[in-house]
């Protein structure tokens, strides 16, 4: 099946999942804080239209929930925690120094083809109309990781976090067309207490350490400086 | 009459050549007379002999009785090896033009020195300068002819050996005497790995001939060992990264005409050499080995032009963009690979070609651009950039020769460079036709460093161009340059037109290198010239089309129209000062350098070198520097990285052996015993 | 061969319309700019009064300027007026496009910009190097970039043939291709480096070190500034062209009729018109970069611009 024999719903459908994958890019490039939180809210929406022209085009109903709940959740309710939050630790114009931005980039696109490769076979199994974005929600995961793996502030590891939940939900949209609703409503209550807990988590580290650099933790193990 | 006659009497003319030369420290005229002019005549021949086994497409084999008593020499000269033959020819006649002037150098020198130091030995001896080019000529001519794997590898190390010895040829400078050390160092590691990548096809070919190993039949594992060997053995010849480094202190050591073969053309033997093992010997080139053959390419080109811009020696700039475009060279090899081991012979066909003809322009503006490069040596003793300045005033010839050369090797549009480059490229579109994913996306982005490479390569001959022969003499010597002699001039003249020619009718030229392809994949790209000489289309007109003489005949009209409408009508120009902020008194120093140039690119790509830059300040109070002085050296990665851990590593390997050596003779003795009892034990 | 000779004929036509309009565009953005930015506002027509009034010029040459110096306007002018040929401006059936393809049309700017580059430092001062070398640095920065857009482009129409490629985008209808989303930002991103706008370079500026392109012109007068000029103003109109063109061809006339002529030239004038205010706006809401962050500007247009070839390869396969 061609790209032009698809319906246009479903040409929105690899759309909005580029973009996806996009923001999951601009994320990785963005050293400042509050930026990223705009990007992370981006991703969210963009995610729960994914959802809905998925919903559109398979007549899953269920489906248009899971975009309503993700759109509420992680296009607005979680970014504007994040947001209160720097706001009241006064880091929102900090600006992180991403050593090799490039090179991080580039390792993101090299993590892209990878996660093609690997997800072929599954894509060749499935007959999905989404059975092309597995490699994308799979790449966000990967990307998400990567984004924790190359920041040191606690607020950009745990956006990385919450852009790796974004990519597991995509991927059981992707690949099954969703996780039975109590699993998702359960996933999604999860995620709202992590981002409380992680608000709670940010205030202790700061106190007790006087700073969100993660790297400062080293002082906490066992051989000390 | 055959080409195989012609060919033979250019091998024998070189060496007579050499032979000539023997006189020429009693009679100088001798090498500039005799020996240069019977060179020439071989290079000649040899253009005579590869232009005919190419238009003709025959390939014509003979069995001399020399050799060893199981093994004749075997020789063969079909289209691959004319195409080769007459890129040699075409150097050797622009170097036999050149030579009789730039030698005059040597025969100053020698005398002026044999004058002050009043020794009876003169330093540098004209006869083993003449002989070991005949030498070296001859045996790259004679590698070409080789149809078994002895003369090929008696051919290759007399090519080796005797380039070694021009490279130490200015040998009172140390730097030139361990520049040739490492190269025949390199050279022989890379001959040893040749030999066992002969010596696996022979094992399973039975025999030492081409046409055994043809035969052979090998399974895709040891096809494989044979490929990786063949791949170091003449990637270290070819300069391919990292095994590159003796590529930049080997060629500018040597004299410039010297240089100038072996970056223009010796280079390409090796390439010769890797295209005949892969494509003729081994056959059935896989998708994989075309994969590495295009990573290592990517990061030939890629490294190859970032240590390019950097450099301020002339030379030794010259040399790291030989290495580049070996990178490019292989690229084209290895997307032919890709798309013949995937089952596309066609596109592998228009990759081939596009690797054939970039070998051939290379060899053209290489060869030009080193003897330009010497030209401004001989004239004004300066190799360094920072020197230089101005020329295209005080060597008007020499200076469009060599504004044509770097043209080309930017690939611009409408000269050579630019054909091959965009050739590469097309080839590198094709991918849509490959079913595998992963490949579809991995060879865009090599397809874009070639074009970081090309836009990079711009950059650097912009500088070279900019600093040398633009702006204001930077030196003394430099401002009372004076142009070149008529030979050398026309030396560089030939190579010039032939650049030009061969971008504006490359469908001529592919159709005469079209035979090639058709011997190693028994089809030829027949769509690159379907619509006539005017078009290229190297998959269909509908896929893409290049017209150069189009483009040259819209840029000649808009000249004329710009002369008719413009300059003619208006009043001639006045002369003033350049803008200088009102400050007045701009001298030459306050121009931009070539280490300024390439700066911004340096910081850029910074982590490509070990950089060593500080600026030293003397401060006299809180407000004024006195003076200031930057140092900043540049230097190859790959020598640090791969090199020095080599060494330390042999160096260590030895002293662990070495403690076996004490001195004592009767341990010796047992060394003996011990080893004879072994010996012993294991036959029976 | 009578319909052979009216497409010449036409192409011809349609490149004198591509030169002779390309003011017209840069007069319209200064205008737009003006206004955006409180400014009063010059007449839509005063690059055509500015070149006219550099023609009519004497000349002056800097003491140490040789024949290249003079050469280059010539040069740029030419590689502009060859390029502005290939590309389909009002209608797709081009026979000139045969000539060039996308990639030789990259190869024309790097002939204009390398003589460009060469007549910077022909007069030996500094800031003509300086230029020079920042030119070529962003240049080379961008030109990966750029071609990774165009194989987006490529892969998806298999051919760089750009009266081929539009025909067959047309003939494809309204398709969402997520590649081509990016590869239209990245191309949007190199021609801003290209054309030398903000944020990488200033048009306007007056500070011999904060200029890039500018820096390279500062010793031309008369007839050969006001070429060079205009062929900028020409590079400026190409890339908006292509732009416009490539990725929302419609309207463009399909084949050579007069009513299908007059709504392309309509619809080009409309899209390059809207494109305008978007530059406009665009440089008037950023500031000019640091040299030393182009690299991280064009670093993002190249991973764009793969992300565009993996999402082709990804995505728009079919499996």
């Amino acid at each position: 099946m061609h790209l032009t024999d698809l319906s246009l719903f479903s040409q929105g459908i690899l759309v909005s999942a580029a973009l996806v994958l996009f923001t999951s890019f601009v994320m990785l490039a963005q050293a400042r804080i509050q930026p990223l939180i705009y990007a992370f809210a981006w991703q969210g929406a963009l995610l729960s239209i994914t959802t809905a022209l998925v919903a559109l085009v398979s007549g899953h109903t269920h489906l248009y929930i899971s975009a309503l709940l993700t759109f509420g959740l992680k296009a607005l309710l979680i970014p504007w925690m994040l947001y209160r939050l720097t706001r009241r630790l006064h880091i929102q114009y900090d600006v992180e120094i991403v050593a090799h931005p490039s090179l991080t980039l580039l390792a993101g696109t090299v993590l892209v083809v990878f996660c093609y490769y690997v997800a072929l076979p599954i894509a060749q199994l499935s007959t999905l109309v989404t059975r092309n974005t597995i490699a994308v929600s799979m790449a966000t995961v990967l990307l998400g990781m990567l984004l924790m793996i190359s920041r040191r502030t606690a607020v950009a590891q745990v956006i990385g976090f919450m852009s790796i939940e974004n990519g597991l939900f995509f991927a059981a949209v992707a690949s099954t067309y969703g996780m039975p609703m109590i699993v998702e409503l359960g996933v999604a209550f999860d995620v709202l207490v992590a981002a409380v807990l992680f608000g709670v988590f940010f205030f202790q580290i700061r106190t007790s350490i006087d700073s969100l650099d993660v790297d400062r933790l080293n002082r906490l193990s066992e051989r000390g400086e | 009459m055959s080409p195989l006659i012609l060919a033979y009497v250019a091998v024998a003319g070189a060496l007579l050549s050499g032979v000539v030369a023997l006189a020429a420290d009693r009679f100088p005229a001798a090498l500039r007379a005799g020996s240069f002019s019977i060179l020439g005549i071989a290079g000649v021949t040899a253009v005579a002999a590869g232009g005919w086994a190419l238009v003709t497409g025959t390939r014509t084999t003979a069995q001399l009785p020399f050799g060893l008593p199981w093994l004749n020499w075997h020789l063969r000269l079909d289209p691959l090896s004319g195409f080769f033959m007459a890129i040699v020819g075409i150097a050797v006649i622009a170097v036999s033009l050149y030579g009789p002037g730039y030698v005059r150098e040597y025969e100053r020198d020698r005398h002026a020195h044999q004058a002050a130091s009043g020794e009876s030995q003169p330093r540098n001896s004209l006869a083993t300068l003449g002989l070991f080019t005949g030498i070296f000529v001859a045996g790259m001519l004679a590698v070409l002819l080789a149809d078994d794997a002895f003369v090929f590898m008696i051919a290759w190390e007399l090519m080796s050996v005797s380039s070694y010895l021009l490279v130490a040829y200015q040998h009172d400078n140390p730097a030139n005497r361990h520049a040739a050390f490492l190269y025949l160092l390199l050279a022989e590691i890379g001959a040893l790995v040749i030999l066992l990548a002969f010596g696996v096809l022979a094992g399973f070919g039975g025999n030492f001939t081409f046409d055994a190993m043809r035969a052979a039949h090998l399974s895709p594992a040891w096809a494989s060992l044979a490929f990786v060997l063949a791949l170091f053995g003449f990637g270290m010849k070819a300069g391919m990264v990292p095994l590159h480094v003796w590529l930049p202190e080997a060629h500018p050591a040597a004299p410039s005409h010297i240089s100038a073969l072996m970056s223009g053309v010796m280079l390409k033997v090796a390439i010769y050499g890797l295209i005949r093992f892969v494509f003729d010997l081994l056959g059935h080139p896989q998708w994989s080995w075309g994969l590495t053959t295009l990573a290592i390419g990517t990061a030939t080109a890629v490294l190859g032009v970032l240590y390019a811009v950097t450099q301020n020696d002339l030379k030794r700039l010259l040399a790291y963009s030989s290495v580049e475009n070996i990178g490019i060279i292989l690229m084209g090899l290895g997307l032919g690979m890709i798309f013949i081991g995937t089952g596309h012979p066609v596109l592998g066909a228009v990759a081939l070609l596009a690797a054939l003809y970039h070998s051939l322009n290379h060899a053209v503006f290489k060869t030009l651009l080193f003897l330009g490069a010497g030209a401004v040596l001989y004239r004004t003793h300066e190799r360094d950039l920072d020197h230089l300045g101005g020329l295209i005033r005080r060597m008007p010839a020499t200076a469009f020769f060599m504004l044509i050369g770097c043209f080309s090797i930017a690939a611009l549009p409408p000269f050579n460079g630019f054909v091959s480059e965009w050739l590469t490229l097309q080839a590198a579109l094709q991918v849509p036709a490959l079913s595998s994913g992963v490949l579809r996306s991995i060879i865009p982005i090599a397809a874009a460093l070639l074009a970081l490479t090309t836009a990079l390569a711009a950059a650097t001959f912009v500088k070279v161009y900019g600093v040398a022969f633009l702006g204001q003499p930077r030196t003394r010597h430099v401002a009372h340059a004076r142009e070149v002699g008529l030979g050398m001039r026309a030396g560089m003249g030939l190579l010039a037109l032939l650049c030009v020619v061969l971008g504006v009718v490359p469908t001529l030229v592919i159709r005469l290198i079209s035979p090639i392809t058709r011997g190693l994949l028994h089809l030829s790209p027949a769509g690159a010239t379907v619509r006539g000489w005017l078009w290229l289309t190297p998959v269909s007109p509908h896929v893409a089309s290049y017209s150069a003489p189009l483009v040259v005949a819209a840029m000649a009209f808009t000249f004329l129209a710009g002369y008719l409408l413009l300059h003619r009508r208006a009043r001639s120009a006045r002369r003033s000062d350049p803008w200088d902020c009102g400050f007045g008194g701009l001298n030459a120093r306050m121009q931009y350098t070539s280490t300024a140039f390439a700066q911004p690119i340096r910081r850029v790509f910074a982590p490509v070198w070990q950089i060593d830059e500080h600026v030293d300040k003397v401060q006299n109070s809180a407000t004024r520097y006195t003076s200031m002085r930057h140092q900043l050296h540049v230097t190859d990665w790959s020598w640090s990285a791969v090199y020095l851990p080599i060494g330390r590593l042999v160096l260590a390997a030895a002293r662990r052996v070495g403690r076996i050596q004490t001195g004592s003779i009767r341990i010796y003795l047992a060394y003996s015993f011990f080893t004879l009892l072994l010996l012993l034990w294991l036959i029976t | 061969m009578a319909d052979n000779l009216n497409g010449w004929l036409w192409a011809a036509l349609q490149t004198l319309l591509f030169i002779g309009g390309a003011p017209l565009l840069a007069g319209w953005i200064k205008r737009l700019k003006c206004h955006l930015q409180n400014r009063a506002a010059p007449s839509i027509l005063q690059p055509y009064r500015d070149l006219a009034k550099l023609f009519a010029k004497d000349l002056v040459l800097a003491h140490d300027a040789s024949w290249i110096f003079r050469v280059t306007p010539y040069v740029v002018f030419g590689a502009m007026l060859l390029a502005a040929a290939v590309v389909p401006l009002v209608a797709v059936p081009l026979p000139t496009a045969a000539i060039a393809d996308v990639i030789v049309l990259v190869g024309f700017f790097a002939l204009a910009r390398f003589f460009q580059a060469l007549a910077g430092m022909d007069i030996g001062t500094a800031f003509g190097g300086m230029g020079a070398s920042r030119e070529m640095t962003v240049a080379s920065l961008a030109e990966p970039a750029m071609l990774m857009a165009i194989f987006t482009l490529t892969m998806t129409a298999s051919t760089t043939n750009l009266s081929v490629a539009i025909q067959y985008i047309l003939n494809a209808g309204l398709v969402l291709r997520p590649s081509f989303l990016f590869a239209l930002l990245s191309l949007a991103m190199v021609a801003v480096a290209e054309t030398g706008r903000i944020p990488i370079d200033n048009p306007a500026t007056h500070l011999e070190l904060t200029m890039l392109h500018e820096a390279t012109v500062l010793e031309y007068s008369a007839r050969h500034l006001a070429l060079i000029d205009w062929a900028g103003m020409v590079k400026l109109m190409i890339y908006a062209v292509l732009i416009s063109n490539i990725f929302l061809p419609w309207g463009i006339a399909r084949h050579l009729t007069l009513p299908g002529l007059a709504l392309g030239t309509v619809a080009v004038a409309a899209k390059l018109a809207l494109l305008a205010v978007l530059l406009a706006l665009w440089e008037t809401v950023l500031a000019k970069m640091r040299l030393f962050r182009v690299p991280q500007f064009l670093g993002f247009a190249f991973v764009l611009s793969l992300l565009g070839i993996l999402t082709h390869v990804i995505l728009e396969s079919a499996l």
